[in-house]
């Protein structure tokens, strides 16, 4: 039988404010245990949630970037379960009246096709803190650092047919609320994690099939690999006659399976109601409309625009907008340097090496830039060939000079353009070697290449090739 | 001293009769002779209390003291205090020294008043006798083999004792004006959202408010002006002005419309409470106050209602006293579930045990609509029917209980015949209306309770109301044998 | 709506309660008296009627979003003995 896929996924994403979501306590990660929890962080007896404003801008700019409804009210509900990471014995969260509706969003597939993929709602909400299962005689110990810090679950539909659509909408929402500064992304740090919801059905049949929810996956890796490997789970149990449980399953990446999470399996009833502590919260069309003009452009009119005005190669922009920083990045280097395609070379080639190599930011890049637009005018200008240019990198990014220029006349990599040096080296080179001139007039124009590649060693690089072509062909006529 | 309202005793100590020294030995004093038979106080907290009346003293002496500075007051043991046990009248909270002061406290701390402790109540506020509380019943002073109402019984027995000139106390459906009409004390409950909740140990969020317990109306708005105010960490906090409560004591009554709903007088009502009510009415009448009769047509659903919503609430609230990070926690448990289960099941009461399940059981898969929807739906018809009356009249009045100080022990075996004693008080606390009780006559020697029920934020007028009730009455001076 | 022991057992198990199986009767009872007292609601129409959550009518209060609170975890684990390298513990959590 021929099997179809359906996924949908709930993306959680930690918002980039300072504070918590209703409490004064810091967010930053990384701190000493329950050193960021403070009273009301911990539930205390008597405490009360004040909600932050940021919390509430960022939920409705993601629904702008979305073009999604946005809840104009909006209310906090409780959910109610016991667990140590979860201070009051509920998470405050939003269940009838989201502060983002419906929306959509476009993915691209790996032949050029592109897909919408539906966004069903994103609430906000607060995460829990963590337990550590380290050995504590046989104990948990739970931080309560985390616990507080304002999330947005984005719902998508479960329009996806395979694992590599949800990797692409993942890879796009990342990319998306990275643009729009609501959140670091931090894969690693847990800023940015999600839920598949994963069942099979028979190709052709309209009803979907009992879905399993794999939980917290916090790599695009993962996430196709869980899913992958869920689905031929799934259709083995099938195509064997067995049937699907709903249920939570966990991927364990070591062992490369996911396994069901029996704790979790007893029915909840999480008993939702309004959170009295919390009156609804109203957002006027004004508020909208400020929040909206702090939008920055978005990728897809981004995209759009780079492809237009710069005559880049589509995969050649998919590469640069993929974070803003980057084509920030991109859009400075190409206007200074006034030679986009040069610019897009460069970003994705050298400097993105670089990058990568040395596990370093775009915005913590030695190499500035208006450093390397001015690096890729030397080269436009002839000041130095392309060759020269990778050196020059090189000691910009150790730091060896504070701009191309400094590095150009300090290590003496300016090209020889004087044509009386030039002809000299030709003139020494060609009287070296008589054999190979014979050579080249008896027809054999591959010599040519040689004694270019002489002069140029003699002139350690500096000469013009261009140049250095016309005129050793010159004088060998 | 100790038989002065808190306006005579803050005179006495501008003028210097007294010192607040003296003053707090003197209560302090009271508290040890005639406590151990009462049993309203949780703590003691004497060397605070003696600290706190030093300090006064100097502010005194710099002429940099507000009225309530040097007073000693007893505060209901809900709100929590810094560095002193916040216990909630619950063994789950028998360790719990709380970490930070309550606004309230705060407010009452910067006005230089002094703390003489925390007073009993019932567990978690629930409960209308003060019999739940893990540290023992409340004997009522006019008669001891009674009970002092709840859940602020501590506070109203302290105060009808004269073992403080006055206290706080919170009310979620009645517990600061059902124990003020059993104990014969001027009881307020203002506006929802008048008073900060932070630091109040909740139990039901949507209709907790804190309010006074006073020997006369003067001294709850001295009270009320250093209580209220918006709090930035309490989101229901009201961002209004606070008016000078004592400003309009003394305005005169004349053309004041007082509504009485028939539903009030109905089935129900003891005889006698019924009669000693229709004489303070009377009385509101030479006043010179108009009496209209009105309809709260909704009102025998205020209690359903409430039994709903207050535990729905309740039993989220509570959630967080599950043994981890402070409070009570069982000796060995053997699996975190074990943890959890017997942590709440030995650290709360029954009655706490019943209303967390009421609430989990109306908030549950399938019964929400009916239950809690329902509930919330009454709510609003009950809050609408006030809108409408006050459409007619300035204010209600009416019995603050169906009854007088009932025996101990009469109905703690039947939760139902308890829930019925806040029968006329409920409805106001689900419309979030301000509400008083002021002492207007006795029943078989013990004191009835008239209620007076204002609109939102008219707490000028039912302190000015009530005010001119004393000036001409003076059942709210008269203290019980025994005690004075 | 009268509750059985089964009832009591699950309602008890949400909420997280132990209750002693010599108790479950009462509980039983009084819960199912409690629940009749607040079935009277059903008598009355509400098809129309908005639900009332909150006794104001009022709009949530935004906070600027600025950090206000300074680590006090000494002083906010003082009330607690299960704790060790600042970290609450409790009996292993299994996922």
């Amino acid at each position: 039988m021929e099997w179809e896929t359906v996924i949908g996924l709930e993306i959680h994403t930690q918002l980039a404010t300072r504070s918590k979501i209703f409490s004064g306590a810091a967010t930053a990660y990384g701190a000493e245990p329950n050193t960021q929890a403070c009273a009301v962080d911990l539930g205390l007896p008597g405490v009360l949630p004040v909600l932050n404003k940021e919390a509430i801008s960022m939920g409705v700019k993601f629904g702008l970037a979305l073009d999604a409804e946005i809840g104009m009210t909006s209310v906090f509900d409780r959910k109610n379960y016991f667990y140590p990471d979860l201070p009051k014995g509920y998470q405050t969260t939003q269940m009838d009246f989201p502060i983002v509706g419906k929306g959509s969003l476009i993915i691209e597939l790996e032949d050029g096709t592109t897909k919408v993929i539906g966004v069903t709602r994103a609430h906000l909400e607060e995460d829990a803190g963590k337990s550590l299962h380290e050995d504590f005689h046989g104990m948990t110990g739970i931080d309560l650092n985390r616990a507080g810090t304002p999330l947005l679950e984005i719902v998508s539909e479960p329009d996806m047919r395979s694992a590599k659509e949800a990797v692409a909408y993942m890879r796009k929402m990342h990319s998306l609320v990275r643009y729009i500064g609501i959140s670091d992304g931090n894969m690693q740090e847990g800023s940015f994690r999600c839920d598949a919801n994963v069942s099979v059905r028979p190709k052709g049949q309209k009803e979907f099939g009992t879905r399993a929810e794999l939980k917290n996956i916090n790599s695009f890796r993962f996430v196709e690999r869980a899913i992958n490997i869920e689905v031929e789970r799934q259709i083995d149990l099938l195509e064997a006659g067995g049937t699907v449980v709903q249920e939570t399953r966990l991927y364990d990446a070591d062992k490369d399976e996911t396994r069901s999470m029996r704790s979790k399996e007893e029915a909840n009833d999480y008993r939702y109601f309004p959170d009295p502590d919390l009156l609804p919260i109203k957002i006027t069309s004004e508020f909208v409309e400020q929040i909206r003009e702090t939008l920055p452009e978005l990728p897809d009119a981004k995209k759009a625009r780079f492809i237009e005005s710069f005559a880049l190669k589509a995969e050649d922009v998919a590469t640069i907008i993929s974070s803003r920083e980057t084509a920030d990045y991109f859009e400075i280097v190409a206007d200074k340097c006034g030679d986009a395609k040069l610019a897009a070379n460069w970003v994705i080639g050298e400097l993105s090496g670089y990058l990568n190599k040395e596990d370093t930011d775009i915005i913590a890049s030695p190499v500035t830039a208006e450093m390397l637009a001015l690096l890729l005018t030397r080269i436009k200008d002839d000041t130095i060939s392309g060759k020269i240019a990778k050196q020059v990198f090189e000691a910009l990014w150790n730091g060896e000079g504070e701009n191309a220029d400094a590095i150009i006349e300090s290590k003496g990599l300016k090209q020889i353009t004087d044509t009386g040096a030039i002809e000299a080296i030709v003139d020494e080179i060609i009287a070296a070697n008589p054999e190979q001139v014979e050579q080249f007039k008896a027809g054999k124009e591959k010599v040519l290449g040689f004694f270019v590649g002489q002069c140029m060693k003699a002139s350690k690089g500096k000469a013009n090739p261009g140049q250095l072509n016309q005129l050793i062909r010159d004088k060998l006529k | 001293m100790h038989s002065k309202t808190i306006a005579e005793l803050a005179e006495g100590l501008k003028i210097g009769d007294f010192s607040s020294e003296e003053l707090t030995k003197s209560f302090l004093q009271r508290i040890k002779q005639y406590d151990a038979e009462l049993n309203s106080f949780i703590t003691v907290s004497e060397d605070h209390a003696l600290a706190q009346a030093r300090a006064a003293d100097e502010l005194i002496a710099k002429g940099a003291s507000s009225v309530l500075t040097g007073i000693p007051l007893a505060q209901k043991d809900i709100f929590c205090t810094n560095g002193i046990k916040t216990t909630c009248g619950s063994k789950m909270l028998d360790n719990f020294i709380a970490p930070y002061d309550a606004t309230v406290i705060h407010h009452f701390n910067q006005a230089g008043a002094v703390m003489l402790g925390k007073t009993n109540m019932d567990e978690f506020a629930m409960g209308s006798s003060n019999e739940t509380s893990f540290y023992g019943s409340v004997k009522n002073p006019w008669d001891t083999t009674t009970v002092p109402g709840g859940s602020s019984g501590g506070s109203a027995a302290a105060v009808a004792a004269r073992l403080a000139p006055a206290a706080t106390g919170t009310d979620t459906g009645g517990s600061i004006r059902q124990p003020a009409a059993l104990c014969g004390l001027t009881g307020l409950k203002p506006t929802y959202g008048r008073i900060s909740r932070y630091g109040m140990i909740a139990f039901a969020s949507s209709l907790d408010q804190a309010g006074t317990f006073t020997q006369t109306a003067e001294d709850s708005a001295l009270m009320l002006n250093v209580m209220s105010g918006f709090d930035e960490k309490d989101s229901t906090s009201v961002d209004k002005d606070v008016p000078d409560y004592t400003a309009n004591l003394s305005q005169p009554l004349n053309g004041l419309k007082i509504g009485l709903p028939k539903e009030y007088f109905g089935e129900g009502l003891n005889a006698d409470v019924a009669k000693v009510v229709e004489e303070a009415v009377a009385e509101y009448k030479k006043m010179g106050a108009e009496i209209v009769d009105i309809s709260l047509p909704n009102s025998h659903l205020s209690v359903p209602a409430y039994y709903v919503i207050a535990p729905a609430e309740c039993s989220s609230n509570l959630s967080r006293f599950d043994g981890v990070r402070f409070g009570y926690r069982c000796e060995d448990p053997k699996d975190l579930e074990d943890m959890y289960k017997r942590s709440r099941g030995e650290g709360f009461g029954e009655e706490v045990k019943r209303r967390i399940m009421i609430g989990a059981y109306v908030l549950s898969a399938g019964y929400y609509d009916a239950y809690y929807l329902k509930a919330q739906k009454i709510r609003r018809l009950i809050s609408d029917d006030f809108k409408a009356a006050f459409e007619k009249v300035d204010v209600i009045m009416g019995p603050t209980s169906p009854e007088v100080a009932f025996k101990a022990g009469e109905k703690s075996d039947d939760p139902v015949s308890m829930y019925l004693s806040d029968i006329y008080t409920i409805a106001t606390n689900l419309a979030g209306l301000p509400g008083m009780s002021v002492p207007c006559g006795f029943s078989n020697k013990m004191p009835v309770g008239l209620q007076i029920i204002g609109n939102y934020f008219d707490e000028s007028r039912l302190l000015n109301i009530a005010h001119q009730y004393q000036q001409t009455t003076g059942w709210h001076k008269q203290m019980p044998e025994g005690y004075k | 709506m009268s509750l059985d022991k089964n009832d009591v057992e699950k309602i008890a198990h949400l909420a997280r309660l132990a209750i002693a199986d010599e108790d479950i009767p009462g509980y039983a009872g009084s819960l199912s008296s409690i629940l009749q007292l607040v079935e009277q609601m059903d008598a009355v129409d509400t098809k129309n009627v908005l639900p009332m959550a909150h006794p104001q009518d009022a709009h949530q209060r935004l906070r600027e979003d600025v950090v206000t609170e300074k680590n006090q975890r000494e002083h906010f684990q003082k009330i607690t003995e299960n704790v060790e390298n600042g970290l609450y513990l409790v009996p292993k959590v299994l996922d």
